[in-house]
């Protein structure tokens, strides 16, 4: 805790830290949309979950909005195809983990008109709650804002659980992104017809939607959107990163704190992200799928900075094309430059969960780690761990390699990584890789203990 | 653009991305830039000796440091500053007079034993600094308590005489010098010394604004409090330490002082004598050997002030600042161990076994 901080005051996180935001390269930029690539390529798995399963075979012609892919039991989405044309083959393709995973290669016909054939109107006002959820996921609609959770599980709590409050995620604490401050000064409606329906569903009485204070103009946008409805209420909160973590926001919205281990449901709260609620408000009415989103593509190998509709399997290559790339390109992130992953290939396509293409230059490194000093002990990182975690001492057992002190005695797997005690630490350790590593190295311990256990 | 892009040369990085500014080269600069002030004063004060004195523990520690990273084999660290903290604060707890050799020896102790031995910058259990001066309190217990007048005359022309003794050689006994300098009536007692044992109490203003007899860097609490404040205010140190350290002394001064005004003496001059402020601003923020938890800081700082009135006020030492540091110092990773944050949405306050 700095000592100027005492004299801070007003509703945001206790921890954390306030990260330059970058933001204004993109934050005036309407959504545009980007045109379609050549060759599309729609991952199987694009949520958390089961893969769905393939309903379409090679040189099938398919309709824009037509699903592609079927859900594979509660915990799956289906996909719908992003544009009209043939299905080119269904193989494997590069993800976001390196690893090749199936997908479908859809190549689309230049000259179609692209009109969304699919769907119906439906009347959302008379189906019940078990309805919806099925509705809901027959969008294939999952969480927007990079977890790529399937939308309608959320809508259907534990039996146990007793809600009270939604909580609409609109922080977008990460540095550089702005779909959804965009998403709420272009589709304020939709934000609040998509809030509606996740109310009406959990028989929830009351909404807050939470959104930094650096999105004014956001906020205003919702409110008059709003006009006298008191059930949804939009909250400014100060500025700071991670905030957007569904934990940390429940904590400064409501203050109640998620258990360890446990989920939001646990305190009588659901987490939606804005840009999801919107996509929910604008494709439910309509009885359409998920095809496309808005991805913030920027950084500073950029030319061409903007937020852009980006229809889903848009390969990375394609899309940084559009947006101009230039020469100095040196790393492309995927997701905001905190807990955004660094990809290894250009023939990765977009999905669902992606809420930005960040593309760092070779010079844009700002103090880049020269040398890894010894932990001295200066408790930067534990004063801004957001989850009150003590990384200092995690970082000094994950040296000694105690991957099982770790978690037994210093709740490692509580951390999800956000980055702030790396971001803060002035020997430079790579925190957030040593506990990534401790994580996997004890989800590998236990395996073999049972391996060994069944054996 | 795009023949770059066909065949990119990406590099993969592991999140997050960013980085704040800040370095431990860059905080470690800032303490010495901190220091400056303290040092310029003390030479102000005690004039070349203290000059020399200061020079030649700097001096000492970084040359030691130097010959342990080659003994060990490891890339030089002087650069990173901390063995310039270390042999400037050493310096400044000195006796402005204390032979340079000594001070050279409490160099080669403070770095080779109190920081080296341990494996370097950031694995030290106990302030470097003060390691060196508890050894050199030990083993030259006169040297140590040979106090020089403040704004002695001709401070600038000449060494006090015990500065340049030749090593293994008795220092010289100071009483007719400091006859023939000290402005006023100066018998060779610390403001703390006079009062403890002969109840004399010095002027507070005097001993505010430092011209008193003291070690080289401790005399002055405003400059003392000044360049701390800059350390606090970057957020270079931790300021719950000094705040709970000062404010425990000073609490505890003014409970005994209303007992016993006689004996005891108030919160105003607990403060500013001796090397309480030097040791709270400078001495007990070391990051290394302070506990990393909240609530352990202030335990921590209050442990320290505690244990510093008790020796002042109970004990046979005048002073009792360097001994409290360094047991705080050794109680820190208990504190540590016993006061992990409640981490959050957890119930209870998480016992970790240090």
């Amino acid at each position: 805790m700095s000592l100027l901080n005492i004299f801070k005051s007003g509703k945001a996180l206790d921890r954390g830290v306030h990260v330059p935001e970058y933001k204004e390269q993109t934050a005036h930029l309407p959504i545009r949309r980007l045109p379609f690539a050549p060759m599309l390529v729609v991952p199987l798995s694009q949520h958390a979950g089961a893969p769905a399963v393939a309903v379409v075979r090679e040189g099938q012609e398919v309709v824009r909005g037509e699903p592609l892919a079927k859900e594979d039991g509660f915990m799956s989405v289906p996909m719908h195809s992003p544009a009209t044309g043939r299905i080119e083959k269904i193989g494997l393709a590069p993800s976001v983990r390196g690893e090749l995973a199936p997908a479908i290669y859809l190549k689309p016909y230049p000259s179609s008109s692209q009109e969304v054939l699919y769907g119906a109107p439906q009347d959302i006002q008379n189906m019940t709650p078990d309805q919806i959820v099925s509705a809901v996921q027959r969008t294939g609609a999952v969480g927007l804002g990079g977890a790529a959770f399937p939308t309608h599980v959320k809508m259907r709590p534990p039996k146990d659980a007793r809600l009270d409050t939604i909580v609409v995620n609109g922080c977008e604490c990460e540095p550089f992104l702005t779909t959804d401050p965009r998403v709420m000064l272009e589709q304020p409606a939709e934000v609040i017809q998509g809030t509606r329906i996740a109310m009406k569903c959990l028989s929830v009485p009351r909404a807050v939607i939470g959104v930094e204070n650096n999105k004014m103009d956001a906020v205003e946008a919702l409110r008059k959107a709003l006009g006298s409805e008191t059930a949804i209420t939009v909250e400014a909160i100060e500025a700071k990163y991670p905030q957007g973590a569904e934990k940390m926001l429940i904590k400064v919205l409501l203050n109640r704190e998620v258990p360890s281990g446990g989920l939001p449901s646990a305190v009588g709260v659901a987490v939606f992200n804005v840009a999801t609620l919107a996509q929910i408000g604008e494709l439910l009415p309509v009885h359409q799928g998920l095809i496309e989103r808005v991805v913030t593509i920027t950084g500073p190998a950029v030319s061409k900075p903007g937020n852009y509709l980006t229809a889903l399997g848009t390969p990375l290559r394609f899309a940084l094309q559009q947006a101009g790339c230039t020469d100095e390109t040196a790393s492309v992130i995927l997701g905001g430059p905190m807990m955004g992953p660094s990809i290894s290939s250009l023939d990765v396509p977009i999905t669902k969960g992606v809420t930005g293409i960040l593309v760092m230059g070779r010079a844009d490194f700002n103090h880049r780690p020269d040398r890894i000093y010894p932990c001295i002990r200066c408790a930067a990182c534990v004063d801004v761990c957001p989850l009150h975690l003590n990384p200092s001492r995690l970082g000094m057992l994950a040296r000694k390699h105690e991957y099982e002190t770790m978690e037994s005695q210093f709740h490692l797997m509580d951390c999800f990584e956000c980055g702030c005690c790396a971001y803060v630490c002035p020997s430079h350790i790579p925190l957030v890789q040593h506990f990534r590593v401790a994580k996997q190295m004890n989800r590998e311990r236990k395996a073999r203990e049972r391996e060994t256990a069944k054996a | 653009m795009s023949a770059k892009l066909q065949k990119p040369e990406i590099q993969l990085r592991t999140s997050p991305h960013l980085h704040s500014p800040r370095n431990v080269v860059m905080i470690m600069r800032n303490v010495v830039y901190a220091l400056i002030p303290i040092a310029a004063f003390s030479v102000y004060n005690f004039g070349i000796s203290a000059l020399f004195l200061l020079i030649a523990s700097m001096l000492s520690c970084i040359l030691t440091e130097r010959m342990c990273n080659r003994m060990m084999d490891n890339e030089s660290t002087i650069g990173d500053w901390s063995a310039i903290i270390t042999g400037l604060l050493l310096g400044l707890t000195l006796p402005p007079g204390f032979p340079l050799w000594m001070a050279c020896v409490g160099g080669l102790v403070s770095i080779g034993l109190g920081k080296m031995l341990f494996g370097g910058l950031g694995f030290n259990v106990f302030n470097p600094a003060l390691v060196g001066r508890a050894f050199l309190q030990a083993a030259f217990p006169i040297a140590i308590t040979a106090y020089t007048p403040a704004m002695a005359t001709n401070r600038f022309a000449e060494f006090i005489p015990t500065t340049l003794t030749i090593p293994f050689a008795e220092p010289a006994v100071l009483t007719e010098w400091i006859k023939q300098v000290a402005v006023d009536s100066f018998t060779g007692a610390t403001p703390l010394m006079a009062h403890k044992f002969d109840h004399i109490a010095t002027d507070a203003a005097a001993l505010f604004f430092g011209s008193v007899a003291g070690s080289a860097g401790e005399t002055s609490a405003l400059v003392i409090i000044l360049c701390g404040l800059y350390l606090l205010v970057q957020n270079f140190a931790d300021w719950r330490i000094p705040a709970s350290m000062l404010g425990t002394a000073a609490l505890l001064s003014t409970i005994f002082h209303a007992i016993d005004p006689a004996k005891y003496p108030d919160a105003a001059f607990t403060l500013c004598s001796g090397g309480l402020m030097l040791g709270a601003f400078f001495m007990a923020t070391d990051m290394v050997s302070s506990p990393v938890t909240p609530l352990g800081v202030w335990i921590y700082g209050g442990f320290i002030g505690l244990l510093t009135i008790v020796i002042r006020f109970f004990g046979g030492l005048p002073e009792g600042v360097m001994y409290s540091i360094l047991l705080g110092n050794a109680i820190s990773p208990i504190i540590e161990s016993l006061t992990q944050p409640r981490v959050y949405g957890t119930q209870k306050v998480a016992r970790a076994k240090a």
